[in-house]
Parts: structure tokens; sequence; C-alpha cells
């Protein structure tokens, strides 16, 4: 059975021209790529005439929350979320019921994976074992089962020392230390951003220091093991400044930001919306702003969901008893292409290296590409199309989306993905 | 009772939850309908049928005294029938969430809840899956508009009007639920507000409700046509985000001497209960300038107000 996606204007990430071709797919491979592919004996035409058609995306930062919170999300259900996404490659983080911190749950994980997942999953381990900040993991030995990077995602390594150590180790072993950088000394018991918001709601403040000056003690420390680091969630302008001095100077740091911290502010939070309730949290005006300049600098290199499901029953609860989080594998890129593309600040090529080329090349993996012989893994997506974000339309086991209720621009239509239409 | 009916029809929000999202106007109605009830307190019979049939349910997360008595003082004036909760008597302590207690409650056909929670938000999460009304009596630190409404009414009697008074706030403002509702009503009603604490007590970005801050309580005095005093709230934080009790007694207590000093006509004013000694001294608690038990008193007609308004409210 062949299909032909016709009169699509087919982005490529990086260098990658973007112009109007049709493209063949055959038993899920992208057979040919033309200007004008003869109809004749194919079996199914899609007109993509005015669509975009992109590459499948990459999300280096997802809970998938096996094992053991399988209440929240699953693999199957997390990656079946992630392919409505348009995500064809996703991170898992190890803050799971046991952290993943062992070859034994690598490899019982790997063969869920196998099983279960409906896109591309890559496992990353807990630095220290589990997740406690007391003691190194067996970083080598996990790096010989595959794990892209080490990370204690949900806490810091509070122990300087300690952290040092990891970098170190990850250097050995070639692979990224991914930061969550928050001093919990300073966020302590805050619930969000702390300012305006938090003194007119009455609630305990996170000032921005908890996340910059761990992101500063987390550069030296990488400058001084000569590691690579990623810097995870990055929500304020400070970090931003202090990681673009970072990179002038030559430390191999690279950053990331989620969706919501450039869209939505400390503001929204006055509904006591806790669907909104994030870590770090959502910040101000000119936190977002500057956060779409650095990504258009190159300042931050990577876009991710932070992909965070809860359950209602953790959720829909007093605002400061609410668990920090929100959902965004089946949101990113439209929340993108409302925020960034449409208002200017990326354009798509850019777009894709923060979504394909950046993390393809932190995680040391392969990126979904479109051209002849490769795998039939891409997205058909209609700029034109508004969209309302609703529970009803979730994939993801849990409902939790801080975007719930707002109105989108551009709207993933179909996704080819293993041969497979969906 | 007939101006009182016309406004009510211009009454449109099923919950009172703060003053924080209510209009100037609205606050306006509030106090006036406040006014024509206070009447009714002065008749030798101080019950009207207003709203009779219906069903108040006092849910109260955190104990208190003068609140809940004024709430159901106010509700059996208005000829309805009142159920108290203490959390510590209920099915809260079998782990029920504060949701199902308030959906639990609507099912009972009751038809305003009347809650005080510590959490701030919490009035606004049970408006949220409820249809019944839903009155805030105090969430956390957020807010506690009927206390607020009190302070207004009280210094609209004493004063003619908000427009043009300054009025010093001092004492816990951080921790106080009682500041940011007084806040958002004085500001809207056009009066100038000093908040005055030690520093350790003053919230980040406070200036943007329209206030202006000072340590210095005798220069805010004598500024001020009243001061609100508030109590230092030491259960709601660890010792460490309070000051010495007394070192603030000497820099911030609201004495005699302080109120000669700076301004002899001012207004007093406390939201209870009283911490003698610590935030005011006796002498000023029970001075001819305290009107603290005029604003208990006055409760009792806001609150009649508040119960009447939302539990007539209309759909748009």
């Amino acid at each position: 059975m062949k299909t032909l996606i016709k009169n699509a204007k087919v982005v490529r990430a990086g260098t990658g021209r973007s112009r109007k071709e049709d493209i063949l797919i055959e038993a899920g491979k992208i057979i040919d790529i033309a200007t004008a592919i003869n109809p004749e004996g194919i079996d199914k035409i899609i007109d993509a005439a005015g669509k975009i058609v992109l590459p499948m995306l990459i999300d280096m930062h997802v809970h998938l929350r096996e094992p053991g919170r399988e209440d929240k999300e699953e693999i199957k259900t997390g990656t079946r979320a992630a392919l409505a996404g348009g995500i064809g490659s996703v991170l898992a983080m190890p803050n799971t019921e046991p952290a993943i911190d062992s070859r034994e749950t690598v490899k019982y994980l790997k063969r869920k994976i196998k099983q279960e997942a409906f896109v591309d999953v890559f496992l990353s381990a807990a630095i220290t074992k589990g997740r406690k900040g007391k003691e190194l993991g067996d970083i080598e030995r996990l790096a010989k089962e595959g794990i892209k990077a080490i990370t204690d995602d949900g806490d810091s390594v509070d122990n300087s020392q300690l952290m040092l150590e990891a970098l170190k180790q990850a250097k050995k072993n070639n692979i990224t230390v991914i930061c969550h950088s928050e001093d919990k000394t300073l966020s302590k018991r805050g619930v969000l951003n702390l300012g305006f918001s938090s003194t007119c709601l009455g609630l305990r403040g996170i000032p921005k220091s908890a996340e910059f000056m761990r992101v500063a003690r987390d550069i030296k420390l990488a400058k001084k093991a000569d590691a690579k680091i990623h810097i995870a969630h990055v929500s304020c302008k400070e970090s931003i400044e202090i990681i673009a001095k970072a990179k002038k100077k030559g430390v191999q740091v690279t950053a990331e930001t989620a969706p919501h911290y450039f869209s939505l502010s400390e503001k929204d939070l006055w509904s006591f919306d806790t669907n909104k309730k994030i870590n770090p949290p959502l910040r101000n005006q000119e936190d977002i702003l500057a956060i779409k300049q650095a990504l258009a600098d190159g300042v931050i290199d990577v876009i991710a969901s932070d992909h965070a499901p809860h359950t209602e029953n953790e959720k829909d609860i007093e605002f400061q008893r609410a668990e920090f989080g929100t959902i965004g594998l089946e949101t990113e890129l439209s929340v993108a292409f409302t925020e960034l593309i449409k208002k200017k600040f990326l354009s798509w090529q850019s777009l894709l290296d923060k979504f394909i080329t950046n993390p393809a090349e932190i995680l040391e993996i392969k990126k979904k590409s479109i051209k002849v012989g490769a795998d039939a893994d891409l997205i058909i997506f209609n700029p034109d199309k508004e969209w309302v974000v609703s529970k009803e339309n979730f994939y993801s086991k849990s409902k939790n989306s801080c975007f719930l209720g707002r109105k989108l621009q551009g709207k993933i239509e179909k996704v080819f993905h293993k041969g497979k239409q969906f | 009772m007939s101006k009182k009916r016309k406004e009510a029809i211009n009454w449109y929000k099923k919950d009172l939850l703060g003053l924080g999202d209510l209009k100037k106007e609205e606050i306006e109605i509030l106090l006036q309908t406040a006014a024509s009830f206070k009447e009714v307190t002065t008749r030798q019979i101080k019950k009207v049928p207003a709203l009779r049939g219906k069903t108040i349910v006092n849910l109260f997360y955190e104990p208190s005294t003068r609140t809940r008595v004024s709430f159901e003082v106010a509700a059996k004036r208005l000829s309805a029938d009142v159920i108290n909760i203490a959390a510590e008597y209920s099915s809260v302590r079998k782990n029920e969430t504060l949701n199902d207690t308030g959906r639990n409650i609507e099912a009972l056909k009751a038809d305003i809840i009347v809650v005080r929670h510590n959490a701030a938000g919490a009035a606004a999460m049970l408006s949220r899956h409820l249809n019944i009304g839903v009155v805030n009596a105090g969430d956390g630190w957020h807010e506690h508009p009927t206390q607020a409404l009190l302070d207004l009414f009280t210094l609209v009697e004493k004063r003619g009007k908000i427009e043009g008074l300054t009025v010093t706030i001092v004492g816990d403002i951080a921790h106080s639920r009682v500041a940011r509702s007084n806040i958002w009503g004085l500001t809207k009603l056009g009066a100038k507000v000093i908040v005055c604490a030690p520093a350790m007590l003053i919230p980040a970005e406070i200036e943007k409700m329209g206030v202006s801050v000072t340590s210095n309580i005798d220069k805010a005095l004598s500024q001020s046509d009243a001061v609100n005093v508030l109590r230092m709230q030491f259960e709601r934080d660890e010792n460490t985000a309070f000051p010495q009790k007394l070192d603030y007694f000497k820099n911030y207590g609201i004495t005699q001497e302080r109120i000669e000093k700076t301004n002899k006509n001012i207004i007093v004013m406390h939201p209870g209960p009283i911490n003698r000694g610590i935030e005011i001294s006796s002498e000023v608690a029970d001075g001819p300038n305290s009107v603290i038990l005029d604003q208990v008193t006055n409760g009792i007609a806001v609150r009649m107000a508040v119960l009447y308004l939302v539990s007539g409210a209309r759909k748009r």
C-alpha cells in the first residue's frame, strides 16, 4: 500500500530546506520525495496543501511514572500521548518508585518499553542511589546499559562534593548530567513565585534565587569537572544571564525550558488553579520575554514539556497541598507555534533545532528526518486550525494540563509513525 | 427594606470569596445593604423573615469565636436555619477532603456554606465545585472579606465616607488575611493605605497593591485617620518569622502615649482577638479612640447583608 502526501510544505531541522514537496510512503518508509509525484497507481492520497509536514519531535523531559506510579501514567499511555503530540522520542525521568538507579530496573523497563511503547523511549537514571542525594549511583554500569543521561530530577544534589563526583563520572562515561537546579533551603515550602501574586494570594513564595543560585553552582562544578551539563526547566531571566555568560566562556552547558514558561505567568494563578502549580513556578512577563529571547538567541537550546502527570486526587485539592507539575506532551507543539512562531521569535527551522537537533545532540540519539529511505515518522500540522485545550481529548492518563481552556493556534492533524497513521 | 430589595436586584454573585475580585460598586452595595440591616438590629424585634426556609452551614476548620458566632447570629436574625460544623468533631478527622465535605453539605440541601479554612484558596476551590453559595470566613493568609467589610462599615459610620481617609494597618501583614482584604476594600473605595511593620512582616511587592510601606509607626499614625491593629499570628509560622514580643511592643505597640503624641482623634480598630501588651495596650483597647466593640456589633449587620445578597444572587 502506497500513501502519497501531496502539496505539503516540508520543514527540516537545522540547515534543511523547506519547500513544497510530495512525499511517497510505502511500508512505513519514505520511498520518494519530489516536487510532483505522479499519483497514478497510488492507494491513498492526502492533500496537504496549506499544511506543514515535520519530522517527529524529541521531548527530553518526560515523567512516564513507571515503575511505581502507574496510577498517574504508564509507558503505554504516556507514549500514546507523545504520539498524539507529534513526539517520536522521549527521555523518561528516573524519579519513579523505586527510582531508576539499578540495572534491574533499567532491564525491566527496557523489556516493558519494547512491548508497550508507542514511540522511542530513552532512559535516564538517578545520579544518587534512590535519588536521596547521599551516595553516588553506579553510573558506569548504568551507562553500559544504555541510559542517556543522569539526573535526580525533582531534587538537586545538594552536596556539592557529590555533584562534582557525579560530573566526573558522567564525563568518563560520556553522558550528560541533567540538573534540576533548586536550592530547597531557599524555596522551602513555597508554592508559587515569590512576588506580587504570592503576596495577594497569601501563599508562600519561591524566590528566583532558589533556581539561579543553584544554576550558578552547577555550572561552576561542571566547569571544574570539564563535564557536560544540561540545565532543565529554566524559568527566569537571572538563570538565563548566568547560562549565557558560561556559554561565552566555553563551559559545556546546554539549557532547556518548557512551554509554560514562555506562555503563562504567576498572574494566571489568581484563580488558585492547581494545574498551574508547577516547579519551578510560573514567573513574570519579563521572564517570559527573556525566555523567548534566549530561545531566539540560542542561549536556551531545548524545548521539552516536563510532562508531569498527577491524579485528580493529588491536584484537585487545596493549593498548598496539591502536587507540582503539568502534563504537556499533547500541547507543546501548538503552544510553541502560537507563542514562538506566530509571534516571530523563531522560524520553523529554528524551532525544530529546539525540538530535534539540539536534544538529539545532547543525548546522542538518532533524530527522525524526512528523507528517502528513512522511516516515515512525520507530522502533518495545520497552522490555520484554532482549538481549545480540553480534558476529553487527552491520551495521557492524567489530565492536569496548565493549558486547559486555553485557545491555541495550529493543530496536529495526522501523525505517521512506524508505518501507521494516527 | 424596599431600597435594599432594589439593590439586591443588581447582585449577581452567589459567592463572596474576597474583596480582591469585587468592584467598587459591589462593595458599596454590600455596605448600603448592611446599613439597612443595622437599623433592623436596633429594633425591639431584631428578626426579619428574609431567609426563612434557607439553611446555612458554618463549616469551620480553624478555631473561631467571634466570626462563627457573628455569622450564626446574622443568619438567625434573617430567620435562616443554621448548622455549625467544627472540623475537629466531623468526618474531616476521617480524612474526608474539603471538596467531598462540601458536596455532601450541598447534597443535604443547604443553601450557603460559610467556610473558614487554613488553606488560602479553600473557599475559591469549594465555589468551583458547588452550585450553592460559598462565603469565605477566612482562608489562610489570603482574605477575610466580611472582616474588611465590617471595618469599612465602621469607618463609614464614624467618618461619613472612606474616600479621602488615610488608614494605617500595623502589625503582622505577612500572615494576615484581614490586612489583604482591608487593602483591597480601602483602596477601591479611595482611601490611602499605609502598612507599617518590621521588614520581616512585610510581604514581597506589597506596594503593587497600591499601599505605601513604612516601619515608622509614629509617622504613620500622625498621617492617619484610623489605625487597624493586627494580632501577631504566631500560630501561622515558625518563630523565626516574627520579631521578639517585647521589642515589637516597644517599637510598634499602640499605646496611649503614641496616640497622644501623634493624633488624638485617630480611630483605633482591631479584628480580635486582642493580645494586650503585645500589639496594643489595654489603655488604648478600652479607651475612647477604640471602636473595637462597635466593629463586633457591626459585624452582624455586615454578615446579614452578605448572606442576604448571595442567597438572592441572580443569574446573568
